[in-house]
C-alpha cells in the first residue's frame, strides 16, 4: 500500500518535471544560450496563469513567449533588452520580481511588517501575562497563616 | 479576582463573529462584480494605456469583405474608436457578441483581430454571428497579440482619435460593461 504511494507520488513528481520542460523543437541549439533563454524565462510570469513562470507553464501564451525570448537570445540582444521588451507589452506583472516602487512599496516591505506585527503581539501578550504573574501582597491573616506553618514545620 | 469576563473581553468574544460576517460582506460584493463584469481578478492594467497603437499590418480576412487593419489606420480619427481581438473558439466571444453588434448599430466603429484563428473558421463565425467590425486583421500567428500585451481573448481597447490606447479589458464585454465604461469613454474621448 504505502509502496504503491510512494511509487505514484514519484512517478508525479516525474511528470511535473518533465511538464516544466518546453518543447524540445523550441529549444536552443546552443547550450549556453538556452541556458540564459530559461534562466530569462523563470523571472517571467505566464500573464494566463499567473502564478507560473512562463517556463513552467504549459499555456499558449507562455509557450509564445518562450519562444520570443529564444528568438531575442539568438539575435545576440541583452537580458536587459530582452525584458524591457516584454516590460513594455506586459508591464511590471510580467516580472514574477517586480520593481520596488511607491506602489509596489507594501508588496516588497510585506515579510518586515508581518515580522514586526507578530514581535509586537508577542510583546503585548507578554507584557500583559507578566504583569498578571505578580501576584498581589500577602494579607494579614495570610501572613499569620504562613508564620504559622512555618513555626509547624520547625 | 473577579471571573466573570469585563465587557471589553465580552467585546472581544464577539471579534470573530464581527470579523467573519465582514469578509463574507466582501465575498458577497466581489461576487457580484464578478457577475456583472464590474469586478475582474485578472484584470490588470495594460501597459499601453496613454502610448500610441504599436506598430502592424495585418492582412484582411479572406471572403469578410473587409479590409485589413494596420497600426496606420489607428491614427488621426475622426471619433475614438474601438479595437476588438476574438477567435471563433474563443467562448466568451460568442458570449460578448451581442454586445459588439449593438455597439456597432449604434455607431461605434469596431476594428477586429482574429487572434490565433483559422481564416476559415473566423469567417464561419461572422458569417454565423454577424460582422461588427469595420476592418479585420487576421493575427493567425499571434504576434499582433503580444504587441499589443494580449494575454487572452476577448480584449478590447478604446483608441482616441489620436491614436493612444485609453482602455483595455480583458474578458467578454457584457452590458454593464458597455453602460458603466465604453460609454462614458467613447463620449469622453469623443
Amino acid at each position: 500500500m504505502w509502496r504503491c504511494i510512494l511509487l505514484l507520488s514519484l512517478l508525479l513528481l516525474a511528470a511535473t518535471a518533465k511538464a516544466a520542460v518546453s518543447d524540445p523543437a523550441d529549444m536552443l541549439r546552443d547550450q549556453a544560450q538556452e541556458e540564459r533563454a530559461r534562466v530569462l524565462g523563470r523571472e517571467l510570469r505566464c500573464m494566463v496563469c499567473q502564478n507560473q513562470s512562463i517556463e513552467d507553464s504549459d499555456a499558449d501564451l507562455a509557450r509564445d513567449l518562450r519562444r520570443i525570448v529564444r528568438e531575442q537570445v539568438a539575435t545576440g540582444r541583452t537580458d536587459r533588452e530582452i525584458m524591457s521588451y516584454l516590460h513594455d507589452r506586459y508591464g511590471d506583472f510580467v516580472l514574477l520580481r517586480p520593481p520596488i516602487r511607491l506602489t509596489t512599496l507594501v508588496l516588497w516591505a510585506m515579510p518586515v511588517i508581518a515580522l514586526g506585527l507578530g514581535a509586537t503581539l508577542i510583546m503585548v501578550a507578554r507584557r500583559r501575562s507578566g504583569a498578571a504573574a505578580i501576584p498581589p501582597p500577602l494579607s494579614a491573616a495570610e501572613r499569620a497563616r504562613l508564620a504559622e506553618l512555618e513555626q509547624d514545620a520547625q | 479576582m473577579s471571573v466573570s469576563p469585563g465587557p471589553r473581553r465580552r467585546i472581544l468574544l464577539f471579534a470573530p463573529l464581527g470579523i467573519a460576517a465582514a469578509a463574507g460582506a466582501g465575498f458577497l460584493v466581489m461576487l457580484r462584480g464578478l457577475s456583472s463584469g464590474a469586478y475582474n481578478p485578472k484584470g490588470v492594467p495594460s501597459a499601453l494605456l496613454g502610448k500610441p497603437v504599436p506598430e502592424f499590418d495585418l492582412a484582411a480576412l479572406a471572403g469578410a469583405d473587409r479590409p485589413g487593419l494596420t497600426a496606420a489606420m489607428l491614427r488621426d480619427l475622426d471619433q475614438p474608436l474601438l479595437v476588438n481581438f476574438f477567435a471563433s473558439w474563443c467562448v466568451p466571444c460568442l458570449i460578448e457578441h451581442p454586445q459588439l453588434m449593438r455597439l456597432a448599430t449604434d455607431g461605434v466603429p469596431i476594428m477586429g483581430i482574429a487572434y490565433k484563428d483559422k481564416p476559415t473558421e473566423a469567417l464561419g463565425f461572422l458569417r454565423k454571428h454577424g460582422t461588427p467590425y469595420q476592418r479585420i486583421g487576421v493575427d493567425l500567428p499571434g504576434r499582433v497579440g503580444i504587441e499589443w500585451g494580449l494575454y487572452g481573448v476577448p480584449e478590447t481597447y478604446l483608441i482616441d482619435r489620436h491614436g493612444l490606447i485609453r482602455w483595455r479589458y480583458a474578458g467578454p464585454l457584457t452590458e454593464d460593461v458597455v453602460k458603466a465604461d465604453v460609454a462614458p469613454l467613447l463620449r469622453r474621448y469623443a
